[in-house]
């Protein structure tokens, strides 16, 4: 019964979708304001309906209800809690209905919290999600049913797969499509604007706080995907440049160049075309990131069983989405008047080559993530492109960029010196040179990239605080004053100090473990040891294990360094019931200064196991870095000016009665 | 500048950012790609020895062998023509006879495949879809071992 509710209330929230999206626009069309207010109206209903439909799937989940053919494929009674929980979006039908509640989430949000936007606007906005919810809701009503019964409801379920029975695996698909979602706002937005023929301060202020939000999300989620992939499948490494990685990374790249475009039109009033060009990027990517995981068209270490034709389903949807609003944009763009001066060298120039960088970037790992595609389907060759592509392309494009950040901030609007900005930083470049002497010196068996990249995360994080430093006038004036300033500084300035930061510290783990990772692979007996990195690692033997919904072996091991114990540490081989699939649990010993890494293989002819082990220095640092990139966003969307007042384009027209 | 100067400047700056992108991409592409075969395709091909390439076929019943240490031998097979692999190092999880895979690597002068990797996937229902189509090409893929 429970699941029928929840089924009748996603066909109820189809058509309220298509309400929201038609109603809302013709109101606004014909300036009729009680009847946008309907559409306002629709868009907290649609929430209403699609969390209700989402509450059914948790409660089937929840009460294993095995009558619900989802619920049967995808959970178990014996399943923890929190596994059933995230099986509810653990699997296809059950993450696009996460998807749309995100979504109505969003355009409820718009609706309610958007009492400062004119009411145009806001309708259109509102119309434009819920056009994206229309469709995304026919495609589950119509291809993904998550409420089908099967009879007879068998006994006992399939079982979620046992690799994604892991915690920050379980909140993962949350926070990327917060974020992949989070963008539809910044589209909707620039499709409203295009329909209104207007962009200009007001609106990029609109914006920039739900583009924040969204690459405030999209960074924790793919930091939290990558941290998984780490820990959890055992080949230690923390990113495979996997089209399904990439399909998360191109958003956020685009998200990345959009909260830093959309500076430059709230604060100068320029570069207004190309920010609602960017909008409608960022979100393509999205759809198509949505698209590319979906339906199973890429190969990828991270896909899973899918059903070709949705893919058929949701690639018509991007071809209306993108499509529509790039004809859109064709044709309404150019009557957009163009916005303030700027010399190349300047504040807005610095913002210009970091989205240039960042597009082209972004190209690159379009370029190889579907190029293989491309080829399939006019030559009928089957390629794979690998991380060597991606290391020889993203690497040298991403480079230019990153030693431009510390710079970009020292630059003055309109007409900037970048002599007098290097010689703000004069101090952070030297250290930053220095670092790099130093890891020469030490020369820890590295290629020349060692030096020059850890200088770079040097002189990123140095760059940051002189950027800091210099706000609040450190050592120039006197410390009180400094720390008055400290206080009176705007948070989305400290945020994005710590933005840029963070970026330094995370530069520094990946050119650690991509340079300096010691990996031994030896079969070992019970009592025999293996050097790794300056430790000694003792496999001291295999227990027999049980857990809730898994048997299996643990293999101990113990960690010396000389003398001195470490660890022990225990990976286990696990046998998951009841689908019998067998997965591998690192046993992980984590510091700062890098992880020692130990997984336990198959067993070998003499009685022995093969071993892998790995050094993998400052490892921590990717996901350290990444929560400060994190933390920086979250402190910049705190900040009041998006919050009270600032954003009031319309508020005398408003006060008229539109009679 | 002129307003209508300053846009060119931007414009052409622009373009010649992306064209070098452009000509690394390509560079890097046709460097780096990496292609598919089933063991028929080797054969029929004539790969060149030690050009680096994918295998994927079946792992043929009773082929793996454990060699000293963490050596593992097995034979790859489309049903038509197999193909011996050696691999040194830890096989993935849901690897098994009878079962898919994808292995990476050369192969040497004496027609053996000497993988670096050989791939594993997250669900045990899943076919990597490059072997799937293959194998359906040639007639040889069973719907029955896709379960649901």
């Amino acid at each position: 019964m429970i699941a029928e509710i929840g089924h009748f209330a996603l066909i109820l929230a189809t058509g309220v979708a298509l309400y929201q999206f038609l109603v809302p626009l013709y109101a606004a069309q014909r300036g009729d304001r009680a009847l946008m207010r309907t559409g306002l109206t629709a868009s907290v209903l649609q929430l209403a309906l699609i969390a209700t439909a989402f509450a059914a799937l948790t409660h089937a989940y929840l009460v294993s209800d095995f009558s619900v053919q989802n619920v049967f494929e995808n959970s178990h009674s014996a399943k923890p809690l929190l596994y059933k929980i995230s099986g509810v979006w653990g699997n296809h039908e059950g993450s696009m209905v996460l998807w749309v509640l995100i979504l109505a989430l969003y355009g409820a949000a718009v609706a309610i919290f958007g009492e400062n936007l004119p009411l145009e606007l806001r309708s259109r906005v509102v119309a434009i999600q819920g056009s994206i919810g229309l469709a995304f809701l026919l495609f589950i009503v119509l291809t993904s049913n998550p409420f089908m019964r099967i009879e007879p409801p068998p006994i006992e379920g399939n079982g979620l797969n046992p690799i994604l029975q892991d915690p920050a695996l379980a909140f993962h698909p949350p926070f990327l499509y917060a974020g992949y979602v989070g963008l539809s706002i910044a589209f909707a937005f620039a499709v409203a604007a295009l329909i209104d023929g207007r962009v200009d301060a007001a609106w990029a202020r609109w914006v920039r706080p739900w583009t924040l939000a969204a690459w405030v999300f999209l960074t924790i989620g793919i930091a939290m995907g990558s941290w998984w992939a780490y820990y959890e499948l055992g080949w230690g490494g923390w990113w495979f440049w996997d089209p399904v990685e990439n399909a998360s990374f191109m958003p956020w790249l685009v998200a990345t160049a959009l909260i830093h475009s959309a500076i430059v039109v709230e604060k100068r009033n320029a570069l207004k075309i190309w920010t609602v060009l960017l909008s409608i990027l960022a979100f393509s990517l999205s759809l198509m990131g949505t698209f590319l995981v979906r339906s199973g068209v890429l190969t990828s270490v991270h896909a899973f069983a899918v059903d070709p034709e949705r893919g058929l389903f949701i690639l018509i949807i991007l071809c209306i989405f993108i499509g529509g609003s790039l004809a859109l944009f064709a044709w309404r763009a150019p009557m957009m008047k163009a916005g303030g001066l700027f010399a190349p060298v300047s504040r807005e120039g610095s913002l210009v080559m970091n989205n240039l960088l960042l597009c082209v970037a972004c190209l690159a790992v379009f370029v190889g993530t579907l190029y293989p595609l491309a080829l399939e389907t006019l030559s009928g060759e089957k390629i794979s492109v690998g991380p060597p592509y991606f290391n020889l392309t993203f690497g040298p494009i991403i480079l230019p960029l990153l030693l431009l950040v510390p710079i970009g901030p020292f630059l003055a609007w309109k007409r900037g010196d970048a002599a007098t900005a290097l010689r703000r930083l004069w101090i952070s470049l030297a250290v930053a040179v220095a670092v790099g002497l130093v890891v020469l010196a030490l020369n820890i068996r590295g290629p020349w990239l060692a030096p020059f990249g850890m200088a770079l995360a040097a002189w990123l994080v140095l760059g940051a605080l002189t950027d800091l430093a210099s706000r609040i006038a450190l050592f120039k004036a006197p410390l009180a004053t400094s720390w008055h300033r400290i206080i009176g500084l705007p948070r989305s300035a400290i945020g994005g100090i710590l933005a840029h930061g963070g970026l330094g510290v995370m530069i520094a783990g990946i050119i650690a473990i991509s340079l300096w990772k010691i990996e031994v692979i030896v079969a070992l007996k019970p009592g025999e040891a293996a050097d790794v990195g300056g430790y000694s690692i003792t496999f001291i033997g295999e227990t027999p294990l049980t857990g809730p919904n898994f048997t299996g072996r643990a293999g101990r091991f113990l960690v010396k360094e000389g003398d001195r114990e470490v660890a022990t540490l225990v990976s286990e081989k696990r046998e998951f019931q009841p689908s019998g699939m067998p997965t591998t649990e690192v046993g992980l010993h984590q510091t700062l200064a890098g992880d020692i890494y130990v997984v336990m293989g198959d067993a070998t002819n003499d009685g022995g196991r093969a071993i892998r082990m790995y050094f993998n220095p400052l490892v921590n640092f990717i996901w350290l870095g990444t929560f400060i990139m994190f933390l920086g966003g979250l402190l910049s969307l705190s900040d009041r000016r998006y919050r009270v007042g600032a954003p009031k384009r319309h508020v005398a027209a408003q006060a008229v009665p539109a009679e | 500048m002129t307003r209508k100067q300053k846009r060119m400047t931007m414009i052409l700056g622009g373009l010649a950012v992306l064209g070098i992108a452009a000509g690394i991409m390509l560079y890097a592409l046709s460097g780096t790609i990496t292609f598919f075969y089933t063991p028929s395709e080797i054969t029929e091909e004539k790969v060149s020895p030690g050009q680096r390439l994918r295998l994927g076929g079946l792992v043929e019943e009773g082929s793996w062998i454990r060699g000293e240490g963490t050596m593992s031998t097995f034979v790859v097979t489309d049903t038509i023509k197999t193909i011996k692999v050696t691999y040194n190092g830890q096989l993935p999880d849901l690897f098994r006879e009878g079962q898919g895979v994808v292995a990476e690597g050369i192969i040497d002068g004496g027609g053996t495949f000497v993988a670096d990797t050989v791939l594993a996937k997250h669900d045990e229902n899943y076919m990597p879809k490059e072997l799937a189509d293959s194998l359906k090409e040639k007639g040889v893929w069973n719907e029955g071992a896709k379960t649901q």
